[in-house]
């Protein structure tokens, strides 16, 4: 099954918008300055929706089935809120309308502000970061920011566990500063005694990720707070793994100093095919001063029967911005959506059951599947996709033949730490009919990786195309198509 | 319970397997003084409950549907085909994720790819990235690009009218890094700022340390200029150009590409992106092909399955931080893949004819709105040469006074005011004018700063 590309099924003249005539007189154009040729494809409004569409039946997604990519937290996304950020009075609001005209939106942005740190236990929040990583670049600025403002310019170093996502380091060189990994402990824990070693004037934060990317909940949290904010660093959290913590702990209240939400993940705000997502920072109470601009206040406040008026305030020592206008509001209604539909027990109850989920998936598959760290987990663990009894079998070729099973697999080759590592994370809305299936699925492909490997080395099957050729694609770069009239002059020529 | 489907007896059954009496013990390993804290969270709503709120919450708000609507400033009010609604609703797009498995996310893919290629071909370049969060980080990641690509200097020069709050957040981006940003003093006056955006102003102030230059095209004020003696001149000194553009402008202005910019970005908004207070939106990102390793973002790539048929992947993917963590590219992850499914709706079914009419219509409008408004004593209109959407009116009154008087009299949404970014601009507004702008509207805007000239706005 493949769909032509939109300039192979355009037919010159063809035109996809009715569009209104002028109703002003025409002023002359700057004749130096137009373009000769709009090299755009010509279609109908039903060419562009079919084509559309077809490309949509090639995709694997939440509303299909189980996607139980770890670390993504690939919860299912509710339709209401989908139905709230398209309300028109936040769809077709401007960002640089007047505050007073904006109170809707700021009620909300200020609302969801103050819920992220009730649900966090940070004292601030911004909810400008567009993304995870956005995020985390902005945390880590605000880090340096904070200790540059004491005269601390010696901290250039920024610890990072082994276990932790790509974006940790990638984000502290980005910032500048010099990105140095730890090891973890036996246990799946960040091993101590490599912290305490190297913690001194020159470190200026560690990024944990707790749960980590082993699903593993830090069992010597306590310890690493102190080591740290003994020797005057930091400590960041990455809130990727938020999901297993609502209503359970609130990382501020175990001693993080900033920490990055992923709205998209833990507050239920679809992941779009790759974003938008959105990254709202939270700090301690010392680090308010260096939030991004602008985040939300109350510039007046209200009486009994006024509400007070909300408006955007620069917090007094910020970092500056990180993006244009205020955040990815839509997400921001989304996730407010979410957020008050679930209340405080409501938010337990995400975390309890993603808890659940994942501690059975552990232990029904942990005698077929060797799980490296295996303890209680949180809402993900790891799993080995190798066996000695079938040495031809890779962890790509279990996910790759777990698609013809109807199911998208789980995160390969990650974390680092664990070879071949299928890193699985069901979430709370799946049931346990369908983490069965999942389980009978992934019992029955240990099976044929012994018996009939080529099954899984040749996998997927059923799937729109099969594997694709990666070196093909890095060594003899395509990376668009040009108009086929355009094509066809190039090669003439 | 809302989106969790256990039943108590599946519960039960559950705990059993795992070998525990009670979820809490699933917990034991939280410090025992901070585990289970009590949340101070509203009381949960039903879904009929909570979209009633979120309504009234929408409706307490001002919105450009049933205002007119003359405010841009980085932010357009376009019209948007109801089939790109339709598309981006699509479960099977919007509850994807990034296309880490391709055999069954070729639809994401493609029409990532798609995007790629419009994107390519609307800017006259050789290659577009998959996204950005937004114009102003698109811009940053152009500073981080020319860095790596032009070793051993260290100045961005940057236009006083690129758009204010991109400025900002090339400074923020570059915190960490040794670089001088420059080029964007505060104007004394407004014939300073203009003489100082020009591309002669702006190539005069190229050395052998410049490592990029960053104009905006049309520029934050509106005005259009050719930028090809800028490129030239800028390629001269052996650094590179970045062009800050706006996509529906390119339906009818030739494109950076042809004028020899090095990277061309901006705000894809303007595609098929409603408003929405200021995001989701897009930051387009396109640049030749000899810099592609250096680029950042994902990028995705035409290659064969096993049967020889076409598909998609992601590709190059050891500049991005999965893979070479520390010394990658950019940390960018998560980007805006649905936003960019917009755009490529937007661009199919707009088309070569459609995005040209479009075009031509923000053009002859925004000319109708200057002429017409340059006509009411006490404002004088500013610009000169030709503009693109915006164009600036000097004010007989500070401009806060006067959207206020527009919004209570006459429910418009005036235009922006350059003092709040500008302190030599004080009375001076940015005026945006797009198809969506009916000469009713226009005349309207134009009576009603008439009357407020009357009542002795204009003294």
């Amino acid at each position: 099954m493949t769909e032509p590309l939109v300039y192979e099924i355009s037919v010159p003249g063809r035109e996809g918008v009715a569009l209104p005539t002028t109703d002003v007189p025409e002023s002359k154009l700057p004749s130096h300055l137009l373009r000769a040729d709009l090299p755009l494809p010509e279609l109908s409004e039903v060419d562009v929706v079919r084509h559309f569409l077809g490309l949509s039946q090639m995709n694997y997604a939440v509303d299909k089935g189980f996607y139980p990519l770890g670390s993504c937290t690939m919860k299912y996304n509710p339709k209401v809120n989908e139905d709230a950020a398209r309300l028109p009075g936040f769809a077709f609001s401007h960002p640089l309308q007047d505050p007073s005209f904006s109170q809707g939106n700021l009620t909300l942005m200020y609302e969801l502000q103050e819920w992220l740190k009730e649900i966090s236990g940070m004292a601030g929040v911004c909810l400008q970061p567009s993304a995870g990583a956005h995020g985390e670049f902005t945390g880590v600025m605000i880090m340096r920011a904070y200790h540059r403002s004491r005269g601390d310019t010696k901290r250039t170093k920024i610890l990072i566990p082994d276990s932790a996502h790509g974006t940790n380091p990638a984000s502290t060189t980005m910032a500048g500063l010099q990105a140095i990994e730890l090891p973890s402990d036996a246990r799946g824990n960040l091993d101590l005694k490599s912290l305490r070693a190297i913690c001194d004037q020159t470190v200026a934060g560690l990024m944990l990720t707790n749960p980590n990317t082993l699903g593993l909940f830090d069992e010597n949290i306590e310890e690493i707070v102190k080591c740290l904010h003994q020797c005057g660093a930091l400590l960041y959290g990455d809130g990727a793994n938020l999901n297993a913590l609502l209503g359970i702990v609130r990382p501020g209240d175990t001693g993080f100093d900033v920490l990055h939400f992923n709205l998209h993940k833990t507050f239920s705000t679809p992941h779009g095919g790759g974003g938008p997502g959105s990254g709202p920072v939270g700090v301690a109470k010392r680090l308010i001063d260096f939030l991004p601009t602008p985040i939300v206040g109350i510039v007046a406040p209200g009486g009994e029967e006024e509400p007070p008026l909300y408006g955007f305030v620069t917090p007094k020592r910020t970092i500056g911005r990180v993006k244009a206008f205020h955040g990815n509001f839509g997400m921001l209604v989304r996730a407010y959506t979410y957020i008050r539909m679930q209340g405080a027990r409501g938010l337990r109850e995400v975390a309890n059951h993603a808890v659940l989920n994942a501690n059975y998936l552990r232990v029904r598959l942990r005698e077929t599947y060797h799980v490296p760290y295996d303890r209680l987990c949180k809402h993900e663990f790891v799993v080995e996709g190798k066996w000695e009894q079938a040495p031809g079998v890779r962890a790509l070729d279990i996910s790759k033949r777990l698609m013809d099973f109807g199911f998208h697999p789980p995160t390969n080759y990650f974390p680092l730490i664990v070879p071949e590592a299928l890193m699985i994370e069901p979430t709370e809305t799946e049931s346990k009919q369908t983490l069965d299936a999942f389980v009978d699925a992934l019992l029955k492909i240990a099976e044929e990786a012994r018996t009939h490997p080529e099954l899984l080395t040749g996998a997927p099957h059923n799937a729109p195309v099969s594997r694709l050729d990666e070196v093909r694609a890095a060594k003899q770069l395509v990376l668009c198509c040009r108009p086929v009239s355009l094509k066809a002059d190039q090669e003439a020529a | 319970m809302p989106y969790i489907p256990h039943t108590d007896q599946e519960r039960e059954t559950m705990l059993a397997v795992i070998g525990v009496q009670t979820i809490d013990e699933l917990f034991a390993d939280v410090p025992l003084q901070v585990r289970f804290p009590r949340l101070d969270l509203p009381e949960p709503l039903s879904e009929m409950e909570a979209i009633r709120e979120l309504r009234d919450l929408s409706e307490a708000n001002l919105e450009t549907q049933h205002t007119a609507c003359f405010l841009g400033a980085g932010a357009y009010n376009h019209f948007i085909p109801s089939a790109v609604q339709h598309i981006l609703l699509r479960g099977e797009f919007y509850t994807a994720y990034t296309p880490y498995q391709p055999e069954i996310s070729q639809g994401t893919l493609q029409a990532l790819f798609e995007y790629q290629s419009l994107i390519t071909n609307l800017t006259g370049m050789e290659v577009a990235n998959a996204s950005h969060y937004d114009g102003a980080t698109a811009t940053a990641e152009a500073v981080i690009l020319a860095l790596n690509q032009v070793r051993h200097r260290k100045k961005i020069l940057l236009s006083p009218s690129l758009h204010p709050q991109y400025r900002e957040v090339v400074r923020t981006y570059v915190q960490g890094v040794d670089v001088e940003i420059g080029g964007d003093e505060p104007p004394r006056d407004w014939p300073d700022l203009q003489e100082r955006s020009r591309a002669d102003s702006l190539a005069s102030r190229v050395d052998e340390e410049t490592a990029l230059v960053i104009a905006q095209y049309p520029n934050f004020l509106g005005e259009v200029e050719d930028l090809t003696p800028l490129a030239e001149s800028v390629h001269r000194k052996g650094a590179l150009l970045a062009v800050v553009t706006n996509p529906i402008a390119l339906g009818l202005l030739k494109p950076p590409g042809e004028m020899g910019a090095d990277v061309v970005c901006g705000e894809g908004q303007p595609l098929g992106i409603p408003l929405s207070f200021g995001g989701p939106y897009l930051g387009f990102f396109a640049t030749r092909q000899a810099f592609v390793h250096k680029m950042s973002g994902r990028l995705v790539g035409q290659t064969q399955d096993a049967q020889g048929r076409r598909g998609f992947v992601l590709t190059l993917s050891a500049r991005e931080q999965h893979i070479k963590r520390a010394r990658a590219s950019s940390n960018i992850c998560t980007n805006q893949g649905l936003m960019t499914l917009a755009a490529a709706v937007y661009l199919s079914q707009m088309g070569k004819q459609g995005l040209r009419r479009v075009a031509e219509l923000c053009y002859h409008k925004a000319h109708y709105a200057a002429e017409q408004l340059s006509r009411v004593a006490g404002f004088s209109l500013v610009s000169r040469g030709p503009f693109f959407h915006e164009f600036v009116l000097r004010c007989p009154k500070p401009i806060a006074e006067i959207n206020r008087f527009l919004l209570d009299e006459w429910d418009i949404l005036g235009g922006y005011d350059l003092g709040r970014d500008f302190p030599g601009l004080r009375d001076h507004m940015l005026i945006a004018v797009t198809e969506m702008n009916t000469r009713e509207d226009i005349d309207g805007l134009v009576t009603a700063l008439g009357e407020f000239s009357g009542k002795g706005g204009a003294k």
